[in-house]
This record gives structure tokens, sequence and C-alpha cells, in this order.
């Protein structure tokens, strides 16, 4: 690790730099980070933001000064080791269907990847991913890497409506979308796992830091897990 | 809809018409950013402050957000109610009603919006606070996010739908009596705004002269703004940085995309972005910047660290117990 820098992100946080690069092994140190953050911030801390390098410490202006924030936070960092269990991550598995139906860029994926169906899916669901970061929408998870063989850009055009449960991939990123939402990610597949319910505990079903496996499964297996077979097609209308 | 008595409260307000967009705030969604979900809350703290001050309600209680006005209100019971930001024409059965004030609103009587004197966005705060079913700890509606407000589906009112209160809370009435907000807190929203902005940790990555431009040019307010964000248009600015890896974004975050126009992220922003940043702005910069109509001018002006959180805490002193 390199010398973590504290960056001023406004009057009521700090933007603490861990790293530099993307990596699979920064998400312990930003775990452990997290849970030293809750303890010693206690009610003072308002909100958390991990992300891939970084950890958002959002704290209440009212009861600390950026002065007191940034000394807990340096005396966090003057012994951080990831040496708790949880900072490992829990492991997450997500079935998936890969289908062109529901995920209409998986043809031009093999095209690209010069790969046949099964082993792309093989390569997609053969390795275990991290969660690198939430965002762009609750529950959509950053998950990586991707094999550099499916590396695939954006779409140039991002589709109104990504059906909830698409798994695609962006990058050497994967993830899976939790909502119908606008999205340019390349959909190669889709997950009948609800990944977002404000109504459960775990209202997230990823967490950062968490390890990732895609679990092929066939059409059958894919609707008896309640799976939405529609294809991504038929969900367009309106599309703008 | 809701039975005239619920758990969460009594009927206070029924929507007649609904305009473009009202939704219910309070402080916002907090502790659940790191699972991708925004903090939400009121776009203007400093007018939703006042507000729920004028009633005497605790920090953070849930206000009506108006947005442009278009909207019309019936009254199913007496209520104590005060107005704050925006000046959107309001008027009480055709009487006009200035914002910056408590009032009283009689069962059966009309309050009604119009459409924008002054500012963008009106408060209207109940004594007690607006009452619903929380989601994730909070009253804030996230359109985007389908969460929160009043249907606890992110969904903005619609006509027929009914606002509630705690009754026993409405029905004592009295708190708050004899509050006014200081006429220097009563804000010009028409004129030239002066925005703080805290320098961050990529100032130095900009050119030299986007920088003296940054902070001397007039920048305009773009029609592309909402409760994400609001993008300004004015000089060029150039980043040596290009994209970055995603990272958390502050409330105010101001961002700068390769086409060099900023972009200043309010409540409903994404929890994470890879743009460079100017910096932040401060909280009250943010209220200010969202009374701003499309076409007028802001400017921005850099203020130190300390400075600012100094004026922060002395404005959350005067509401925060």
């Amino acid at each position: 690790m390199k010398l973590p820098r504290l960056e001023n992100a406004g009057v009521e946080a700090w933007l603490v730099r861990l790293f530099d690069t993307i990596d699979e092994a920064n998400m312990p140190w930003l775990m452990a980070l997290c849970r030293r953050c809750e303890e010693a911030f206690g009610p003072a801390l308002i909100d958390l933001v991990p992300s891939y390098t970084t950890l958002l410490v959002h704290y209440d202006p009212v009861r600390l000064t950026p002065g007191e924030a940034r000394a807990r936070l340096a005396t966090i960092l003057a012994d951080l080791r990831p040496d708790d269990a949880a900072a490992e991550g829990a492991v997450k598995e997500l079935p998936v269907w890969y289908d062109g139906s529901v995920g209409p860029e998986l043809e031009r994926l093999m095209a690209a990847a010069d790969l046949d169906r099964q082993a792309l899916i093989d390569l997609h669901a053969g390795q275990e991913y991290r969660v690198f970061a939430l965002g762009f929408a609750p529950g959509f998870a950053f998950m990586g890497r991707l094999d550099e063989r499916l590396e695939m850009p954006r779409l140039d055009t991002p589709r109104q409506r990504v059906p909830a449960g698409s798994v695609a991939v962006a990058g050497r990123q994967t993830s899976a979308y939790p909502r119908q939402s606008p999205g340019g990610w390349n959909l190669i597949g889709r997950t009948p796992i609800t990944l977002f319910d404000q109504h459960r505990d775990e209202q997230s079903f990823l967490q950062v830091g968490d390890r990732v496996r895609f679990q092929p499964v066939e059409r059958a297996e894919f609707e008896r897990l309640g799976g939405d077979t529609r294809p991504v097609a038929s969900q367009q209308e309106g599309r703008s | 809809m809701n039975e005239a008595t619920t758990i969460m409260g009594k009927d206070a307000l029924r929507v007649e018409k609904a305009g473009p967009m009202a939704t219910l705030q309070d402080a916002g969604r907090f502790g659940v950013r790191r699972l991708g979900v925004t903090q939400g809350g009121p776009a203007d703290l400093h007018a939703f402050a006042w507000a729920n001050y004028l009633l005497g309600n605790a920090w953070g209680a849930a206000v009506l957000e108006i947005t442009l006005g278009g909207l019309t209100l019936i009254a199913e019971r007496d209520l104590r109610l005060a107005l704050c930001g925006a000046d959107l024409n309001a008027t009480c059965d055709g009487e006009p009603l200035a914002p910056w004030q408590a009032f009283t609103l009689h069962k059966g009587v009309q309050l009604a919006f119009d459409s924008p004197k002054a500012g963008v966005r009106a408060y209207l705060a109940v004594a007690g606070g607006f009452r619903d079913e929380p989601v994730l700890g909070s009253l804030a509606c996230v359109t985007r996010e389908g969460l929160g407000g009043h249907t606890g589906e992110g969904k903005p009112l619609a006509e027929g739908e009914m606002l509630h209160v705690d009754a026993n809370v409405v029905d004592a009435i009295a708190t708050g009596e004899g509050r006014t907000v200081p006429e220097r807190e009563c804000l010009d929203y028409m004129a030239p705004a002066k925005l703080e902005l805290i320098p961050g940790a990529q100032i130095a990555d900009f050119t030299g002269p986007s920088l003296f431009r940054a902070f001397h040019d007039k920048w305009r307010v773009d029609a592309r703004a909402d409760r994400m964000g609001v993008r300004l248009t004015g000089p060029r600015l150039e980043c040596r940085l290009g994209s970055m890896i995603s990272e958390g974004i502050a409330l105010g975050a101001v961002q700068v995309p390769p086409d060099g126009q900023p972009i200043a992220l309010l409540n409903d922003r994404q929890t994470v972005g890879g743009y460079p940043r100017l910096g932040t702005l401060t909280p009250l910069a943010c209220a200010r910047l969202a009374q701003c109509q499309p076409d007028q001018t802001v400017y921005l002006a850099p203020v130190a660290m300390g400075a600012a959180q100094d004026a922060y805490r002395r404005f959350l002193a005067a509401f925060v117990d």
C-alpha cells in the first residue's frame, strides 16, 4: 500500500485515498477501514462510500470539526490492517441464464472474443469477482476484474430500458441491473435474484467487498427460480 | 389510498391538482450510501430549515418541496403551516400568500401555487412535520430510485392523494409562535448568486487560465438542472486528468467532464463518479444554486475549508438542538 492520502471533500466529508490502481487486493483494506471508521466515529458518522481505491467518510459537522475528523482518520490509518475475517468478503452466487433473448450482446461478444457460446459462458462464470463499489442505482455492483478476452466498451447509445436482472459486461467489469433502468452495458444474460429490495433486512444482495460467482442455469431452472423470460426486445416499447 | 386515520397520522392536505413535481423531503437518507442509495433531502437546505424553524419543528422534520408550482392543495383540517423559499405566486382561497412566514390554513381552504416569480422550489412545512412510512429510515423522495415520499415508492404527489400529519402535534398548534425569519435570510433568488466553493484535491490538475476563468467569469445556469445536478455553461475548463477511477461523491461536488462544462452535484446525485472535480460547493451554496432558474448568472468564489465549515456550523447551530 502506498501512503494513504486524506483529501477534503467539502465541509462534512474526507476522502481517504488508499490506492492508485484497481485491484481485488484493495478490498480487504477498504473493508477494514470501513469497520474502523464505524468504531472510531460512532454516532458522528453519517455515511461511508467505499469505492475501488478510496473511502468517502461523511461525518456530522455538528459533532466534529474537520480537524477532529481528520485526526481520527489519521489515527486509524497509522495502524490499519486487513486483519478481520469479514474483510475477506462474503461469497455470493448469482444464477444466470445466458441466452440471446435476454442477452442481446451475447452473439457480438462471442464474435469479438472468437469463442463459442459454451466457452464464453465458461469464461464469464469460471472465475470469482470482487465487488469494488455499489453505485449508479441502489444495489448495482461494479465487479471485476473481467477476463480481458471479454472486454467490450459500453454501447454507443444506452438503452432506455434495461430489464431487471440483466447481467452485463463493460470494460473489465461485470454487473447485474437490480431494477429496470436506462443503461449502456452489454447484456449477456439474466439472473432471477432480486438484487435490491428495501423491505429486506439485507436490502442489497451484493455488498462492497463480496466475492461473486455466476452460476450458469438453463431456461427451466431460471424459470423455476422466478426469472422473467420476456426478451429484452419486447421490453423496449416507448424507447426514445 | 390511505384511510382518514392511519397509524402514520391524520389527513392534512388533499391534492386537488398536482404540479410538475412536489415531493416529501426530510433531512435525507443516510447510512445506506454504500449500497448505492443516494442521500435525497431538500435541494434547498436553507429554506427547508427556516420553514421548520417557523413552526418550532425538530431539525429534519419532513416538508413538502414544491418545484415550479402548478399545485393546488385543500386543507382537510385546521393546520399551522409555514412557507419558505421560492415565490411561486401562492394564494389561499385566492388571497396572495408571500413566502417566509407561518400561517394558519383552515379546513376546506384551498392553497394554490401558480408559477415562479422568483426561485424554483418552495418549502411547505406543517407543525410536527408530515408523516408517512419511512423507507430506509427516511421519507426523502427520490424519484430515480423509486424510494421514499408519501407512497414509499419515490413518486411525486398526484391528484387525489393525501398528505398526513401527527394529529396530536397539529391540534396542539402554538409551537414556534411569534417566530419570524430575519430579513437578511429572505434571499433574493433573482440576484446573481455567489457560490462558495472549497477547492478540491484535483484543483492543481486544471490549467492556470482555466482556474482564473473559473473564479472570474460568469457562469450561466443551464436548463439541464434537476435534483441530481445542475450544469453550468461558460468558459471551457481544461483539466489534465481525463477520467478517474470512480469514487464516492460528496454533496456539492463540482465535476468537470471532458466538455469542460462543470456540473454541481446535488442531493439525488449518483453515489460514485469518475470525473475530476474543481472542488465542493458549500451546503448553503448548493441550496442557493437549487433556486436558480435556467439562464440565471452565478459566480464561483473559492473559500477556505475552515471558514466554510465555521459558517456551516453557525447555520446549523440556529436549528439543531
